[in-house]
């Protein structure tokens, strides 16, 4: 044999041979030894590391699970029965939980609202919303320039002709486009609930018509037809989301269309 | 409710909100009329192949810069002008009988695959004409080293008056350098054929005085600054000056390095492209330093295989771009000096 | 007394066109008072103040209608007599909303003054800075911080220079240039309590040598002053009348950085500022009207106009003969750091120095094109920052990154965004990018 070939051989084996030999020595006596239910609870939860939970990824929330107490029901994508299974794991009572979902408290899409000023900007709503106050005529409506559907995991928020709107279907309420969202109109909701008022306007009736054609108007129509689940706050109609909300009454007779199936 | 017309409404944005009237067109068109002079010397050199090879090259160019933006799905992309640049740097860097499909495919190389695959404008790590030349070089290594007959050697002492040559001056030093020959003496008529440009060569880089016209001009719009151009000749010319102190008898004299092969053009022309060289001054004479270095090494080591290494050089210092940016920050303003 | 090139000059900067001729020979003319001013109750840094009036109420032009709410605030007066209509939410210049005293006037000219302080030379340095403090003194130059809290510097920060900012770098905006002609002495007197109060050895009047009768008027009024005090000529250039470029173009210093202007002894004093010190010492006058350039190429007739704080900008056009025909850009400022507003309802105030209206052929739209590196911003950037860099980490949300190379320390300028080919909004980014390290520090501490 070539003594070239022999000699490179054994030196890349021989290489890899003690490497081998150091790795395996370094797992052996440095390895750091973790608590073995971290890596159990780990697999219990849905392993998609969104982050809504407040820990950075779904390892980092088994270890504070285990090993700081923290509670067992706060992965939203994993809902109730992630909850019970760490729950019976670790032999407590089970926390219920109610299975949310995001929803863009705004229905004035670009059809319906005016714009107040020609944004030239970054295409971005918290930069849309330092410049000027933002671009649309209502000051409490969605911008429509995306930071929550960028923002979102699983790209259950999209944006059409000016309004971001959530796809019940697809949101595991990880909660990251609430705070993302300069206007603070995206909020948790219980998933089962399907009449909402999709405006946040705080304005009098008088001002919101002048920008907006669906937003609401302080009628009061709504709340005389919803057994006490919506009550007015100040100017504003809002869904009590603790109370039952099945009729579709409030929708009926909501002159503006503000108030809406989702 | 019908939306105002957008016409009506007051436009809101950041500032500032005035500008100095700059623009990307506006450089890409300054670099265009720069090279102008060059162009009209290679089509006198070099006839009508000058004018085939940069027509061929700036329409493959463009058609497949649209084609890649429309395949994409990206907004805009022929009427930056980048790409005519690139596919006319890209043919003054090739040799003058070159087959036209070749050239057509180191334009479709330096355009898909060295610039849109990056992302278009502003995101290719290298310069993409010289990518497109070095691709061409690699893969049709005869072609691009083939040059027509020419009788530039005649006036060098000690060849008869009917020597011809089928080399570059480069071309011919490497080999009397590899045989172990003494060079013949460069002379002063000769000085001023490479001046003019009445040498072998790529059809863009052979006139030296048409290329330095351009230059003044991108140096008087401000589009280049001096830095580049300047470290990387003054590294060149040091270079030269200390091999020819060491060795008379086999090393090119300064000033014909300076203006044989593709320096000229390659430092004032793509060691100068913004993209992908320095932003910093000091960034920019290291840049300058290190492609001047890296030329000469390629040029005078006798074991290399190339004659010419203006190209390799500024595409190594290309790579070192974002590291030289890291290292040559600005100091910030109240921070220690 | 004397006048001196300034020895050293800040390296960045730009020379943008400054369409100053438009109204720097228009003199300075009392706007006839609206018939509606709504007087923000935030005209300056810090936290709002508190309305001491209510609707229905009677008030005189100098009456103290909003107290000093904390440490950082300032009071807010009625800048005429008249009855309050409302207090409501208004829109600002910078684009948010505030609280606002709406008052119309009734043309009363009968003022509420506070005390004169007529032998300021002798007087305690307690009572002066009470006094520019009661009468509700900010910076005047646009940030709006309050004079009486910049005049206190604590003991181990001794000021040893009084920098007097004439330099209005601001193309278009000529109000600190009209001030400085027409009331020099006004400014001198001002300038002298200012440096009384600091107890500062030098004084230095900086003005750009664009202005060469600015320059003569600030000689001539400071002529036989005693001390060391010189008229110190800046070279044109942008950003001369940034606070840290500006010490450094006078005195050769740099704030370091993080740092405030009296770490290195100065303190710097907008002319306009100046003037509103002797008002408020010498006449007992508050801050409640300034002079506001209203200008550009979509008014009528551009004017420097003496108007009170809480005039719409409709107001002030209206006095300028109306728009000539339609302003694409309303920017309250100037070009190069002013906000663009959307609506001409919107009210000045202690800090506005400039109305600007811009036709569609005068300004330039920002585009999301690429950086192609050329670098021009990195040497137009007076902070000596890579501002194509910064940008480029932001658009990608590298926040991390955008920090650890100094993200913090842009200035807002807008030299970057000027020069910058590719017509990049850089100014925007770096907004957007601060706006987040903000939010993420504040979230630390939480």
């Amino acid at each position: 044999m070539d003594p070239i070939i022999l000699q490179s051989t054994l030196w890349i084996g021989g290489i890899g041979l003690f490497s081998a030999v150091a790795l395996a020595v370094a797992d052996k006596y440095l390895s750091i030894p973790e608590d073995p239910r971290v890596g159990s609870v780990l697999a219990l939860l849905p392993g998609i590391n969104c982050g809504g939970c407040g820990y950075a990824g779904c390892a980092d929330y088994a270890r504070g699970i285990v090993l700081h107490g923290a509670e067992g029901n706060l992965c939203a994508p994993g809902g109730a029965a992630c909850a019970h299974a760490i729950a019976s794991f670790l032999g407590v009572a089970p926390v219920e939980v109610e299975k949310r979902t995001a929803l863009v408290l705004c229905c004035g899409d670009d059809t319906e609202t005016i714009r107040r000023s020609a944004y030239n900007g970054i295409n971005e709503c918290a930069a849309a919303q330092a410049t000027a106050g933002g671009d649309k005529g209502c000051t409490y409506g969605c911008l429509g320039y995306g930071t929550c559907a960028r923002i979102c995991p699983v790209s259950a928020i999209t944006v059409a002709n000016g309004l971001a709107r959530v796809d019940k279907s697809l949101c595991i309420a990880c909660g990251k486009c609430i705070p993302a969202c300069p206007r603070k109109i995206i909020k948790f909701v219980p998933a089962a609930a399907t009449v909402h008022v999709l405006c946040c306007s705080k304005d009098k009736g008088p001002a919101v018509k002048k920008v907006c054609g669906t937003g609401c108007i302080a009628c009061r129509m709504c709340t005389k037809v919803a057994d006490g689940a919506i009550n007015m706050d100040g100017f504003l109609a809002v869904v009590d989301y603790s109370k039952p909300l099945t009729s579709e009454k409030p929708i009926e007779v909501c002159p503006t269309h503000c108030i809406r199936k989702a | 409710m019908k939306p105002e017309s957008p016409s009506d409404l007051y436009i809101v944005s950041s500032s500032p909100h005035t500008h100095s009237g700059e623009s990307v067109e506006r450089i890409m068109l300054d670099v265009l009329i720069a090279l102008a002079p060059a162009f009209l010397a290679a089509c006198w050199f070099f006839r009508l192949e000058a004018l085939r090879l940069t027509f061929v090259c700036v329409a493959a160019c463009l058609l497949t810069e649209w084609l890649c933006r429309k395949a994409m799905g990206r907004a805009r992309a022929i009427s930056d002008l980048s790409a005519t640049v690139t596919g006319v740097l890209l043919a003054f860097n090739l040799p003058p009988a070159l087959p036209t499909w070749m050239a057509v495919a180191g334009s479709v190389f330096s355009i898909a695959i060295a610039k849109q695959v990056f992302g278009g404008l502003g995101y290719n790590p290298f310069n993409p004409a010289l990518a497109g030349r070095a691709f061409m070089l690699i893969s049709f290594t005869g072609a691009m080293t083939t040059w027509s007959q020419s009788t530039w050697l005649q006036k060098i002492a000690g060849a008869g008056a009917d020597a011809v040559t089928t080399a570059t001056p480069l071309g011919f030093a490497k080999e009397a350098l590899k045989s172990g020959q003494a060079l013949p003496v460069f002379n002063t008529g000769l000085l001023s054929d490479f001046f003019i440009g009445n040498m072998n060569g790529c059809i863009g880089e052979t006139s030296a005085l048409a290329l330095l016209l351009g230059a003044a001009y991108l140096l008087y719009r401000k589009v280049i600054t001096w830095h580049i151009p300047a470290a990387y000749l003054l590294t060149v010319l040091a270079y030269a000056v200390i091999l020819s102190l060491a060795s008379p008898a086999t090393a090119i004299p300064p000033l014909f390095h300076l203006l044989s092969g593709g320096l000229i053009l390659g430092a004032f022309f793509m060691a100068t492209d913004m993209v992908t060289t320095p932003v910093t001054r000091r960034g920019m004479l290291i840049f300058g330093i290190g492609c001047g270095i890296i030329t000469m090494v390629i040029r005078t080591v006798k074991t290399g295989a190339y004659p010419e290494g203006v190209s390799f050089a500024i595409l190594i210092m290309n790579a070192f771009t974002p590291l030289i940016n890291r290292a040559t920050r600005n100091r910030v303003f109240g921070t220690k000096k | 007394m004397q006048t001196t090139p300034s020895p050293f000059t800040f390296s960045g900067g730009i020379h943008p066109s400054y369409n100053k001729e438009l109204c720097s020979g228009a003199p300075i003319r009392e706007l006839p008072m609206p018939a509606r001013l709504v007087v923000p109750l935030s005209q300056h840094l810090g936290a709002p103040a508190k309305p001491l009036v209510n609707v229905g109420d009677t008030v005189k032009a100098g009456q103290l209608i909003a107290e000093q709410n904390g440490f950082i605030s300032a009071p807010v007066h009625a800048p005429a007599g008249g009855k309050v209509a409302a207090i409501e939410e208004t829109l600002t210049a910078a684009g948010r909303t505030c609280a606002a005293i709406v008052i119309e006037p009734d043309g009363s000219q009968e003022w509420e003054l506070l005390p004169r302080i007529a032998d300021w030379r002798t007087a305690d340095k307690k009572d002066l800075l009470a006094q520019i403090g009661a009468a509700g003194v900010v910076g005047m130059g646009g940030a709006g911080f309050p004079t009486r809290i910049k005049l206190s510097p604590p003991a181990d920060k001794p000021i040893d220079t009084v920098i007097l900012n004439g330099a209005e770098c601001e193309p278009y905006l000529t109000s600190d240039h009209r001030m400085m002609l027409e009331f020099a002495r006004e400014i001198r007197v001002g300038a002298e309590i200012i440096r009384q109060i600091l107890g500062a050895k030098s004084l230095r009047i900086a003005i750009e040598d664009n202005k060469p009768d600015a320059i003569a008027a600030m000689e001539q009024a400071f002529q036989g002053i005693d001390g060391d005090v010189a008229v110190t000529v800046l070279r044109t250039s942008y950003p001369q009348g940034s606070e840290k470029q500006q010490i450094y173009s006078v005195t050769g210093r740099e704030v370091p950085r993080g740092g405030l202007p009296m770490d290195v002894g100065c303190v710097v004093e907008n002319v306009s500022t100046a003037y509103a010190v002797y008002d408020a010492v010498a006449n007992g006058r508050p801050l409640v009207r300034r002079v506001i350039s209203v200008t550009g190429d979509a008014v009528q007739q551009p004017s420097n106009l003496l108007a009170p704080a809480g005039t719409l900008y409709s107001d002030l056009v209206a006095a300028c003969g109306g728009l000539r025909g339609k302003p694409a850009k309303v920017i309250s400022g100037g070009p190069m750091m002013g906000f663009t507003v959307s609506t001409l309802n919107v009210p000045t105030g202690k800090t506005a120095s400039g109305l600007l209206l811009l036709s569609a052929g005068k300004i330039s739209s920002y585009t999301s094109q690429a950086c192609i590196s050329c670098g021009r911003c990195v040497d137009a950037c007076p902070m000596g920052l890579n501002p194509s860099e910064l940008s480029q980490c932001i658009e990608a949300d590298d926040i991390e990154s955008a920090e650890q190379i100094a993200l913090m320390d842009c200035v807002e300028c807008g030299c970057c965004a000027y020069v910058c080919p590719a017509h990049r909004p850089m100014v925007h980014h770096m907004r957007r990018g601060k706006a987040l390290v903000m939010a993420k520090r504040s979230a630390a501490k939480k």
